[in-house]
């Protein structure tokens, strides 16, 4: 069991609604940031930091939709003050793209229909992120398991779980980015008995 | 969008010193993962004027195995860091699945030990906003007078909710508080009064630190809750159950039930019942039926409480028979 | 361009598909991958301001005064609204207008909206809106059918048919009594749907601002920006052009977002007050207030059948639990009889419905609108009928299809129909032959059975939902010199892939990639209207509108081309980017010159298409309901594990097929059907709204944690077969399918929890309650017992096809036509 690491002190708020100033890091950008010290990470990053691919479906962790991941943790920003964020590594959907293309679960995701309306497709794609960074080859039980805290109400969850599968093959360098291109074999494309779940 | 209230936020690092921040501010509370707190306070049924963050206290921390083979939780663990633990796992399978079957990954990644037993009580009368309170003119647990659950009630019957308490106290653990006096032990069950109110026997600024669990020997146990949906649910009923066996008979036993009523039960009568029987299918019966008669399910959570009722018994033979091997 | 609409052939065959029936990346895929499609709720405005809605606390009250003083003294509050100052009624429907921005007068369920305040931001908002004080007299609410009907002192609303009674429809087909009198067994039973709702992740969000030239938008999470923007009009008392709505891409919908709603309204107003942008997003609290879900039915079905497995008559009769307002509930109440005839033979059928007002909030269009209950009802029936008369479920089904290209006994136009196909492959795919009756217990000593179901939906409504002889949806091409098409319509994207199918029909008929195409969507300042997105309307027609104008524009580009290469243009090919004579395919142009040649030659290269639904052969009073250009067909068997002594059913595996005519993105069409098993079992098993009528009828369980949506440990495995039965209608044949899969969905479980256990619960949803009463019932069955006597006096009787009518009623002369979709104005 390693040491637990304790938290640094967060700055210390100013009395009633004045903001409170600090540096936050989100997908590796340390930017400053003044808000109310009551709000959440999700209020933060959606109001004060423009970042609005974190999407909401509750505030009150029934859903899972603002999954975003906090030193590598996913976790629910409508639960965490924005305040208690000071040091953390904080990552959200925006950061999961990068200058060299998209990741391999957003070109997943994408290519398999796992995104319909999209509303959940941040917070999925945030928890199985940090997912696949502690199990590259997630059985599908793991899968229900681990995604049992992401309410979808457009695929039944089937597609989502064939991309994430999709992509852990990918980052294992077993096949390309896209299930749709020249040579990949793609799962479940077809509508003949094909199989899902 | 849900928004907190305004409040103060203090963060002290040891318990002495949070006890003292409670002692002093009647209108603070502790927060751990705020899990179950901000949304209480999104909702306006729990306004701390100061919320006292328990994220920088040491003291909350660790997962520390004795040579004896018992096992101290820092209060402050996450449940996370509790259900993947080896030895939990490996000594304390019933805890490990207790807590596995709490709400969900990501808000176990937040939410701690501590914090899931000191759950608020829940009710479907209660955890709503104060607009849809003031819909139902509030209730006894909050800005109101009537527990709409039994309107003729002198108490609130809001539910005990917590996984990880009936199997705590099936497993014979014991809770470390600290206060302003200083610090004590006493058994979990100790912990919970019959009253959806005043649900904890701990002081307001007395502060949960660890628990400790003793070592389990040849003693077997085993947790069943039912829910709706195998996840984000709280249970709708729920018992924890422990045999130890000597020989084909059985030398000890413990069943615990919870979220039937605003305490976990202990099943006096029926764990009586079991003592130096085999572990037969009558005498399982028995006590199942024995076990279920302590359940008062009422209609304040999810499925109909006369439903609730009978699983009761179901799942504590369940519960048995699965401990039979 | 204004030429008579034609439905669209499919392509020649010579023309090999492209794109229409493989499976490819969304248009807008990699937008919601990375977060970066806009939601309502994502857009932010210079000086925005934020609204909150004050709701009654009360089910039904007059409003006797509203003191809003202290409101207004709080710093940072710009604007405080009530309902005196939009005294305007709307309503998605011409006939039920009642609806207000804000209750004026009388708030009729607890979530009514009252009040609204908009500030500097949320939190003053919400301190302001708790600082006005309102003051009721209340009076008595109701909050059952048979309660609305008895007790309607006073009645909800001051028009419908009487009392609280919003519509009563009886219409016989055929002679019924006479056939049943003759059938070898009549089978007759009660059956109960309850209610439940869309729950989509989004919840609903608008921005209005009213700009400083005083023209006004409104962006919104709505599926019907065209509905919107007339009841904007309407209710603003503002010229439409002066109004532009734009539909944002909705965070699912499911019929939630069909119906124009008070919040949009109000955000409106503020901002005309104000001067300033002002966004309301609702609370998942108040998202159960807008409800407009699943209404709450009560049915009777009566059938006869023939000992070989006909059925000889159908009465079938329904009570609508509406909630407080109008909603589609019309619509809703035909549609609880509409469709039981497309799938099987009925040869004589009676259908009398009835919906009420309720103090709780209004019920609508959720997926599936008004089929899944008489659908559930119908389903169950029939396995019934089948174990009676001892004919495998499967067997009975596929005696009594439909015929393809058929007229039904009430008049509705069947064109292609792979039920026949669908029953097939899920009966192989399952076993079904070898293992229904048979699956005994597994290995947690649960009993396992499999139910069989089927279903149709509508492709579309064939007829508008205000009367008007206009297109139902419109598409404009631009032709850019450099090669891209841009592609303009008013369909609005639910996540359903509506901006792909615009793209793909596009592209396919111009031979071009899908990369070169832009869509354009859902904005009524810039696309042609298309109606919304409902009743599975929107691959049928604007999808037909778009092959119009890319057939057009290919038109324009081939005669210029043909000029330039001189090769006829009977002769050109459009494909792969390129058009080249397809007998000598070096000898071409790319599509880039071929729009600079047809610019060259004719100017700038823009196209229009649209589509108007073919004519209804039915024109009797009511028969704007249910005639639809092509119909979707779908069978489904599940299989479920019955614990017996909980009563717990968990659904383990799905067979669905569903014949889609042709999928023009493959990948999509799977999703729909997923998707569709999803909240089908959802609605099977789990969902339900459910209200305290001891405590005021306030919703008992307002949240995403006890309102029970299936989380991914509930979603068991799918299988799924696609079954092609081109509709000549269609765009490439293509029919529905976002809402057909849904609906065998709940009869298939409670049919396998039969096959399992041997009870019947003729009620959804199937909780383990209701399943353990049925066990330890004498007659092995939960469900409603009774129907209560409606008053039915008069029966419209309409003569059959079979019986040499010509569609129209006893009452065809006081008919508006064509129209009249919500029966005659009052």
């Amino acid at each position: 069991m390693a040491e637990p690491t304790i938290p640094p002190a967060p700055p210390e708020p100013p009395p009633g609604r004045a903001k409170v100033h600090m540096t936050l890091d989100v997908n590796g950008e340390r930017q400053e940031v003044a808000f109310a010290p009551h709000k959440t990470l999700l209020e933060v990053l959606r109001e004060d930091m423009a970042l609005t691919g974190t999407k909401h479906g509750c505030e009150l962790g029934e859903c899972g939709t603002c999954t975003v991941m906090v030193d590598g943790q996913p976790v629910l920003s409508c639960l965490v003050l924005g305040l208690e964020c000071e040091g953390a590594r904080i990552e959200t959907v925006e950061g999961l793209a990068s200058a060299s293309g998209p990741h391999p679960l957003q070109v997943a995701f994408a290519d398999l229909g796992a995104a319909q309306c999209g509303s959940c497709t941040p917070g999925f794609l945030m928890a199985a992120k940090a997912l696949l960074d502690q199990d590259p080859a997630p059985s599908r039980d793991t899968l229900k398991e681990e995604l049992g805290g992401n309410l979808c109400r457009c695929t039944g969850y089937l597609k989502i779980y064939e991309a994430i599968e999709w992509a852990a093959g990918t980052l294992r360098g077993e096949h390309p980015a896209s299930p749709l291109q020249p040579g990949a074999t793609a799962p479940h494309v077809h509508g003949e008995g094909c199989r899902h779940g | 969008m849900m928004r907190l209230p305004a409040f103060a936020y203090r963060a002290p690092t040891t318990p002495a010193e949070v006890a003292r921040v409670l002692a002093s501010d009647p209108a603070a509370m502790v927060v751990a993962g705020g899990t179950d707190l901000y949304p209480n306070m999104k909702r306006r049924h729990q306004q701390p004027k100061t919320v006292v963050a328990l994220r920088r206290v040491q003291a909350l921390r660790g997962i520390q195995w004795h040579a004896d083979g018992s096992l101290t939780l820092g209060a402050g663990e996450t449940l996370r860091a509790v259900e993947r633990d080896p030895g939990v796992e490996a000594r304390l399978p019933a805890l490990a699945h207790a807590v596995r079957t709490i709400s969900t990954p990501l808000l176990r990644n937040m939410g701690t030990i501590g914090g899931n037993v000191c759950l608020d009580t829940r009710c479907n009368y209660y955890n709503q906003t104060w607009e849809w309170r003031r819909a139902i003119n509030f209730c006894m647990k909050c800005d109101g007078d009537t527990c709409w659950v039994a309107p003729s009630s002198p108490r609130c019957w809001a539910v005990n909710s917590s996984d990880s308490v009936p199997v705590l106290v099936a497993l014979g653990a014991t809770a470390r508080l600290v206060g302003p006096q200083g610090e004590r032990t006493l058994p979990v069950a100790a912990l919970f009064r019959n009253d959806g109110i005043a649900y904890l026997t701990k002081a307001r600024d007395e502060l949960l630190v660890s628990l400790t669990i003793p070592a389990q020997g040849s003693a077997r146990s085993t947790y069943r809750k039912v829910r709706r949906r195998g996840a984000f649910d709280f249970p709708v009923a729920s018992a924890a159950v422990r045999v130890r066996m000597d020989g084909e008979r059985v030398a000890a036993a413990d069943i615990v039930l919870n979220a039937v009523t605003s305490a976990p039960v202990v099943a006096t009568e029926a764990q009586q019942a079991l003592l130096g029987q085999r572990l037969d299918e009558a005498t399982i019966a028995a006590a199942a039926e024995k076990a279920a008669r302590l359940a008062k399910p009422l209609d304040n959570t999810d499925h109909l409480a006369a439903w609730r009722k009978k699983v009761v018994q179901v799942e504590v033979r369940r519960a048995l028979e699965s401990l039979r091997a | 361009m204004a030429e008579p609409t034609q439905p669209a052939q499919p392509a020649p065959a010579r023309k090999p598909r492209r794109i229409v029936g493989t499976s490819y990346r969304k248009v807008d895929g990699m937008m919601k991958v990375t977060g970066q499609t806009r939601f309502a709720d994502d857009l932010v405005l210079p000086r925005m301001l934020t609204a909150k809605i004050l709701r009654s606390d009360v089910a039904y009250a007059r409003i006797v005064s509203i003191d809003t003083s202290a409101a207004e003294a709080l710093p940072g509050v710009k604007a405080v609204l009530t309902g005196k100052a939009l005294p305007i009624p709307f309503g998605i429907l011409p006939v039920s207008q009642d609806e207000h921005a804000l209750c004026p007068d009388v708030v009729r369920f607890v979530g009514d909206p009252v009040a609204a305040v908009a500030a500097v931001d949320e939190e003053t908002a919400f301190e302001a809106i708790q600082r006005i004080k309102v003051t009721y007299e209340k009076l008595t609410p109701v909050f059952d059918p048979e309660e609305a009907i008895k007790n309607a002192v006073p009645p909800l609303h001051a028009y419908g048919d009487d009392g609280n009674v919003h519509k009563r429809v009886s219409m016989q087909f055929g002679d019924v009594d006479g056939a049943l009198a003759k059938s070898d067994l009549v089978l007759e039973d009660t059956y109960f749907f309850e209610g439940n709702t869309h729950l989509p992740m989004e919840q609903h969000a608008t921005l209005a601002w009213q700009e400083p030239d005083g023209r006004l938008t409104v962006w919104s999470s709505t599926q019907t920006p065209h509905y919107l923007h007339r009841s904007l009009a309407k209710v603003l008392q503002m010229p439409p052009s002066r109004i532009r709505v734009v539909a944002c891409p909705n965070g699912g919908g499911f019929g939630g977002k069909s119906d124009p709603f008070n919040h949009e309204l109000v955000v409106a107003q503020l901002s005309r007050m104000t001067n300033r942008p002002v966004k309301v997003t609702l609370t998942r609290e108040e998202v159960f207030y807008c409800h407009r879900g699943r209404h709450p039915v009560l049915m009777k079905a009566r059938m006869g059948l023939t000992k070989d497995g006909r059925i000889t008559g159908l009465h079938f009769q329904s009570l609508l639990d509406g909630g407080a307002y109008g909603s589609y509930g019309v619509a809703s109440t035909y549609y609880t009889g509409a469709l039981q005839t497309v799938t099987y033979q009925v040869p004589t059928y009676r259908f009398d419905g009835v919906r009420t007002f309720t103090n709780k909030p209004p019920c609508g269009p959720k997926r599936g609108h008004g089929t899944p209950q008489p659908r559930f009802a119908l389903e169950v029936h029939l396995d019934k009928a089948a174990q009676r008369l001892g004919i495998d479920p499967a067997d009975l089904r596929l005696r009594m299809l439909q015929p393809a290209h058929s007229v039904t006994a009430n008049w509705l136009r069947v064109g292609s129909m792979g039920l026949g196909p669908c029953i097939e492959k899920v009966v192989g795919g399952s076993r079904w032959r070898e293992r229904r009756g048979k699956l005994g217990r597994d290995a947690q000593g649960r009993r396992r059975g499999l139910g069989l179901a089927c279903a149709s939906y509508i492709c579309g409504a064939g007829l508008p939902i205000y009367w008007n002889a206009m297109p139902h949806s419109g598409v404009t091409l631009k032709l850019d010199r450099g090669g891209g098409v841009a592609a303009f319509c008013g369909s609005t994207d639910i996540g359903q892939g509506s901006d792909t199918v615009l793209a793909a029909c596009v592209a396919e008929v111009l031979g071009i990639s899908l990369g070169h195409v832009r869509v354009v969507v859902s904005d009524t300042d810039l696309t042609p209207v298309d109606l919304g997105s409902y009743s599975s309307r929107v691959t049928m027609m604007s999808g037909n509108a778009a092959i119009q104008a890319a057939e057009r524009a290919r038109e324009l580009l081939a005669k210029a081309v043909s000029a330039r290469l001189g090769v006829p243009e009977s002769r050109l090919a459009f494909a792969e980017d390129r058009v080249f004579d397809v007998e000598d395919a070096t000898r071409g142009v790319t599509f880039p010159e071929a729009v600079v040649l047809a610019e060259s030659r004719f100017g700038t290269i823009a196209t229009v298409g649209s589509y108007t639904p073919p004519p209804t052969p039915g024109a009797y009073r009511g028969a704007g309901v249910g005639p639809s250009p092509a119909y979707s067909y779908s069978a489904a068997v599940v299989e479920v594990a019955v614990d017996e002594d909980t009563g717990r059913v968990d659904a383990t595996k799905v067979w669905i097929a569903h014949d889609i005519g042709e999928s023009i993105n493959e990948m999509l069409v799977l999703g729909q059907v997923e998707g569709s098993v999803y909240m089908g079992l959802g609605e099977a098993l789990m969902e339900e709204m459910a209200y305290r009528g001891n405590r005021f009828g306030v919703h008992k369980i307002p949240s995403l944690l006890e309102y029970k949506s299936p989380t991914t440990h509930e979603m068991p495995e799918v299988v799924t077969y696609i079954v092609k039965d081109p509709d000549p209608n269609g765009p490439f044949g293509a029919k529905e399918v976002g809402q057909g899969p849904l609906l065998p969905i709940m009869p298939a479980v409670a049919n396998a929890v039969f096959d399992a256990v041997g009870v019947r619960v003729d009620e959804v949803p199937i909780t383990p309650d209701k399943v353990l009463k049925a066990l330890e019932a004498r007659d092995r069955r939960y469900g409603p017992t009774s129907y209560p006597d409606l008053r039915i006096t008069e029966t419209m009787r309409v003569l059959t096809p079979a019986e040499g009518g010509d569609g129209k009623g006893p009452d065809a002369r006081r008919e508006r036509k064509p129209g009249a979709k919500e029966g005659s104005p009052r």
